[in-house]
């Protein structure tokens, strides 16, 4: 699994693209939106916390579909498959390797970018809590996604459509939890709820992705 | 005789085919007369005056959208566990019907909001939720477009539909927590047994429901023979090019 883990994350690194791709779409998102809504300092920081992690989830979707697709086209993931490492860990190493690789480095620009949109002193700490527990939901959910669409031509559209309303639960939550920390109100039970579906789909999430990964691989 | 023998698709085809007249004009007659006897025979409420009238379709097809998403749910699950062809197949033909069913409760729900709550569209927990399962159609239908091969096209909008059936039901609750409603709650609360509706207006709702129910139904096991017996010329078409 670490060897996996360790060739995942190469292959991210020194293939390039992938690696910062999804870190300049978060700046973009981040800059078009006072374009969209205006430079109002104080209209921006109420809504700061919310774009944020729409940036950051979009983000996160952007490079989902080269999680297995790249692997399946070489025939890499079949060999994976037939690999004495059970499916489930495959599945579970490669959704810890998009977090690491995607949702790292967004977690960590995070306040960079939350300056940009005047977000409230407070908001920083309680974003990047959010952020990290959040997160890894969102890779375990899409890896779960990817897998469905591997060996889809059009799978880009597909993925977004089928993952996307999967992303409800824990946007809300987590947006709940950076919003309420920016404005300065009791977090509340949104922390801890957030936390429980993330270790909910890290629990379960990969059993679903290798069952899907083991018909689809079949066909 | 067990209701597995109707697993076989050329009983379910016959059975269906047979009941489906009597089923067809069932609903119309339900439909119809709950609509009719809600419409022009009963009393407007204090006050919603005439806008409650939109209640009988309203609920109807709000309770077959969520029923047929269950349908799917269950199907799947039979599918995945016995790899009954017909139940597979009978989950793809309950998803565009579901979906319909969505929209119609989405659209009478604004038109009828429009005058009593002054908006089209509130992000109200309910409303919201029956949005997220609309998307939730939407995904699924279009997994089953995407995928050529019928059986992993099956095997995969299985799991997803259990998926998300676990990622709905926590939206469901999710939005509950996000923001608290204008929607009223339930009038018949089957598990407490009481109810806020008058007779006058509970009866003609459940003809309709009742006849939301049977169309459901049968349009369901059009739509399915419709698909075995594509599944059925695919493979003749297929034998036909290999001889």
């Amino acid at each position: 699994m670490i060897a996996l883990l360790r060739r995942d994350l190469m292959l991210a690194v020194r293939a390039g693209g992938g690696f910062g791709l999804a870190l300049a779409f978060f700046l973009i998102v981040v800059v078009l939106v006072p374009f969209a809504i205006g430079p109002d300092p104080s209209l921006l920081s109420r809504v700061a916390a919310g774009v944020l992690w729409l940036g950051a989830l979009l983000a996160c979707l952007l490079s989902l579909d080269r999680l297995f697709a790249l692997d399946h086209e070489d025939g890499s993931l079949d060999l994976l498959a037939t690999a004495p490492l059970p499916l489930e860990g495959i599945a579970a190493v490669k959704a810890l390797a998009h977090w690491l690789t995607t949702a790292l480095p967004l977690v960590v620009a995070a306040p960079a970018f939350g300056i940009l949109l005047s977000l409230p002193a407070p908001g920083f700490g309680w974003l990047v809590v959010s952020l990290l527990a959040g997160t890894p939901a969102l890779s375990a959910i899409g890896t779960f996604g990817a897998a469905l669409t591997v060996g889809l031509r059009r799978g880009g559209l597909l993925l977004s459509l089928i993952v996307l309303p999967l992303y409800v639960p824990t946007l809300i939550f987590g947006a709940e939890v950076a919003r309420r920390g920016a404005e300065g109100l009791a977090i509340g039970p949104a922390l801890p709820l957030l936390a429980g579906i993330t270790c909910g789909t890290l629990a379960l999430m990969p059993f679903a992705t290798a069952a899907v990964l083991r018909r689809a691989l079949r066909g | 005789m067990s209701i597995w023998e109707f697993a076989n698709p050329r009983k379910f085809t016959a059975l269906s085919l047979k009941i489906l007249p009597t089923l067809v004009g069932l609903s119309a007659v339900l439909v119809l007369g709950g609509l009719i006897w809600g419409f022009a025979f009963t009393p407007n409420a204090d006050k919603f005056e005439s806008t409650v009238k939109i209640i009988y379709v309203h609920v109807p097809s709000a309770l077959m959208a969520i029923n047929g998403w269950l349908m799917m749910l269950v199907c799947s699950l039979i599918w995945l566990v016995r790899r009954h062809h017909v139940s597979a197949l009978a989950a793809r033909a309950a998803a565009p019907v579901g979906v319909v069913m969505t929209v119609i409760a989405l659209f009478t729900g604004a038109v009828w909001g429009q005058p009593m709550w002054g908006t089209w569209w509130v992000w109200d927990p309910r409303l919201t939720s029956f949005l997220i399962l609309f998307l939730f159609y939407l995904g699924y239908m279009a997994l089953w477009a995407a995928i050529e091969d019928t059986e992993t096209a099956a095997d995969l909008t299985s799991i997803l539909c259990l998926v998300g059936s676990v990622f709905a039901l926590l939206s469901r609750y999710a939005v509950n927590f996000w923001n608290q409603g204008l929607h009223q709650g339930t009038s018949i609360p089957v598990a407490t047994g009481g109810r806020t509706v008058a007779d006058v207006y509970f009866l003609p709702l459940v003809v309709a429901m009742a006849g939301f129910f049977v169309l459901f139904v049968a349009l369901v096991l059009a739509r399915t023979v419709t698909l075995i017996r594509e599944r059925r010329l695919a493979v003749l078409d297929a034998q036909e090019a290999r001889a």
